[in-house]
């Protein structure tokens, strides 16, 4: 471990791309990610491993860059804000049917539309239930610190590399901008080309020598040959939930009621919790680290301990379906965030929990009507 | 040991290198830091205010609703954030500009006349030294010498030769700080 810096989220992302060896970065900027492309500019990568960084004339052009350069088994990132990850989505969804390994990053501000630059988890749905078009998920990292902003990029490529699938790293406004302590590994070197065809010339266009020709394309006009890459994929998503789940559990042991919150919702309801256990409440945090794949059946088991869950999220209201899928009606589940870059406090994350669950729920202890569970 | 800080002006006070340089100095001496700022188009002419937190555990959320102490340099972040100090918090504010003083009797408040001190000095820009000299007094949280290497740490190299002007505004600003009584501003 190399000394301890204070830095953005977004910097310390940018820094670990270069650690890890990352061949390429392609981007465009946009706020509030943009000191992504800024510090790697002003890094001179080119100069520090060779890496290549390049501000393309769009984010569509971005995203196809990074389908070239995958295909040709090289280490490649990008990364945007909401409204640009909208326009990379048909290029992640050729990502993932043509099985390449990249990695994605979303800093999401308020949506739809422009929106706004502040903070927002609106993208959850985006992110987690494909967004672009096909059946295809990602596997999705959601940061919570700087520290795991600089972590994960050596994780999302880990993955990406270990399933040829597109990872996201799902970041937020608040954990982009933010400044923390943050270590770094030492510089792993880029792969050499010899390298790269002895790791990936089973299906790399690495150019051609005496091997078979490796063909990347998400098309199959053959209906039986493209059911079988769908099952391929299907197969390596039931690999990533059995092998690569990730969650964090707080405050967890002895609670009775729980807040579900991934990224810095999760930083925001781990201070409710302290507030709660100070008035005697006991309260616990489950932190999905992954968002897909989901820790259903943490969530399921906790359901027979806690009396209640609420869902943490800076949106109307989107995670708190897969919570109510995984718990199966056993608890009352319910959802509180604000929205238009506003962040709620630890306060008010916890006044929503006594009154949407200690309360509402806990003279009755039934479930809910069908009615309120509509937004 | 957790400080949770405001600190909040007008964008180009140096509110965000503050409070930055408050976060380095707590990390040279082993603490847990986190600084948040407000971002975006208002930090252009209008109000900057960043929360930092020092803490010896690890900082849960980096954004916040009540602070230990608020360090005010505007009307607008005084109209704002004069409510979110804890009761038996601080309050330092900047009086320069200040039209409605604050009128919380359950917490500490403290005045620094930074602005009248820094352009004495002979160089505006580091009226933010003197505003964190003022907060060090009351809240030695952080060492001298760890502010020194913080600042060390967050200025480029060509202006370390400022250092020394930087350390003189912050014991201007620690000699200068006064406490300031609601019931005189009720009097008068």
């Amino acid at each position: 471990m190399s000394e301890i810096k204070l830095m953005k989220g977004n910097e310390a992302l940018a820094e670990a791309a270069i650690r890890v060896g990352a061949d390429a970065y392609f981007g465009y900027p946009i706020t509030p990610q943009s000191e992504v492309i800024e510090y790697l500019m002003s890094e001179k990568p080119e100069e520090r491993t060779g890496m290549v960084v390049l501000q393309a004339e769009s984010e569509v052009a971005a995203i196809n860059m990074v389908y070239g350069a995958a295909s040709t088994g090289k280490k490649v990132m990008t990364s945007s804000s909401s409204p640009g990850i909208s326009l990379k989505l048909e290029g992640i969804s050729y990502l993932a049917g043509a099985e390449l390994p990249a990695v994605i990053v979303n800093v999401v501000r308020g949506g739809p539309g422009l929106g706004t630059i502040q903070p927002s988890q609106a993208d959850y749905n985006q992110a987690v239930k494909g967004g672009g078009h096909g059946d295809y998920k990602l596997y999705v990292l959601a940061p919570a610190s700087v520290q795991e902003m600089a972590d994960f990029v050596e994780d999302a490529f880990d993955i990406a590399f270990k399933y040829r699938a597109p990872v996201m790293i799902l970041s937020d406004g608040l954990i982009g901008q933010m400044m923390e302590k943050v270590s770094f590994k030492d510089q792993m070197e880029r792969l050499s080309d010899k390298e790269i065809i002895k790791r990936y010339d089973d299906w790399a266009v690495t150019g051609k020598t005496e091997r078979k020709r490796n063909i990347i394309t998400s098309l199959d006009l053959q209906p039986e040959k493209m059911e079988a890459r769908v099952g391929r994929l299907m197969d390596k998503y039931k690999r990533m939930e059995k092998e690569d789940l990730r969650f964090e559990k707080i405050e967890c042991d002895d609670a009775e009621y729980l807040f579900v919150a991934y990224g810095s919702s999760a930083r925001i309801a781990q201070k409710a919790v302290k507030l709660a256990r100070e008035k005697g409440l006991k309260v616990g945090l489950l932190r999905p680290i992954t968002l897909f794949p989901y820790p259903k059946q943490q969530l399921f088991e906790l359901a027979d301990q806690v009396k209640g869950i609420l869902s943490v999220e800076l949106n109307t209201g989107q995670m708190v379906e897969d919570v109510r899928l995984a718990v199966e009606h056993k608890v009352p589940v319910e959802h509180f965030g604000r929205t238009g870059g506003i962040i709620h406090t630890p306060e008010e994350v916890l006044e929503a929990l006594e009154q949407k669950i200690i309360n509402e729920h806990g003279r009755t202890r039934h479930h809910k009507t069908r009615e309120s569970s509509i937004l | 040991m957790t400080e949770e800080i405001i600190i909040a002006g007008f964008g180009g006070q140096g509110v965000l290198s503050m409070g930055k340089i408050l976060a380095y100095s707590g990390i040279m001496q082993d603490e847990e830091v986190s600084w948040m700022p407000s971002y975006g188009p208002e930090m252009r002419g209008g109000t900057a205010n960043v929360t930092v937190i020092l803490s010896d555990e690890r900082i849960s959320s980096p954004y916040l609703k009540v602070y230990d102490t608020a360090i005010i340099l505007n009307q607008q972040s005084m109209d704002k954030f004069e409510e979110s100090v804890k009761p038996g918090g601080v309050l330092i504010y900047e009086p320069n500009g200040i039209h409605h003083h604050p009128t919380r009797t359950d917490i500490d408040i403290y005045q620094i006349e930074a602005n009248r001190i820094a352009t004495e000095m002979g160089n505006k820009k580091i009226f933010n030294m003197v505003v964190l000299g003022a907060y060090l007094k009351i809240k030695p949280i952080v060492k001298l010498e760890n502010v020194i290497e913080g600042l060390k740490k967050s200025l480029p190299e060509r202006y370390h030769h400022l250092i020394p002007l930087n350390e003189e505004a912050i014991a201007k600003g620690t000699q200068s700080i006064v406490s300031y009584k609601v019931e005189k501003q009720v009097l008068s």
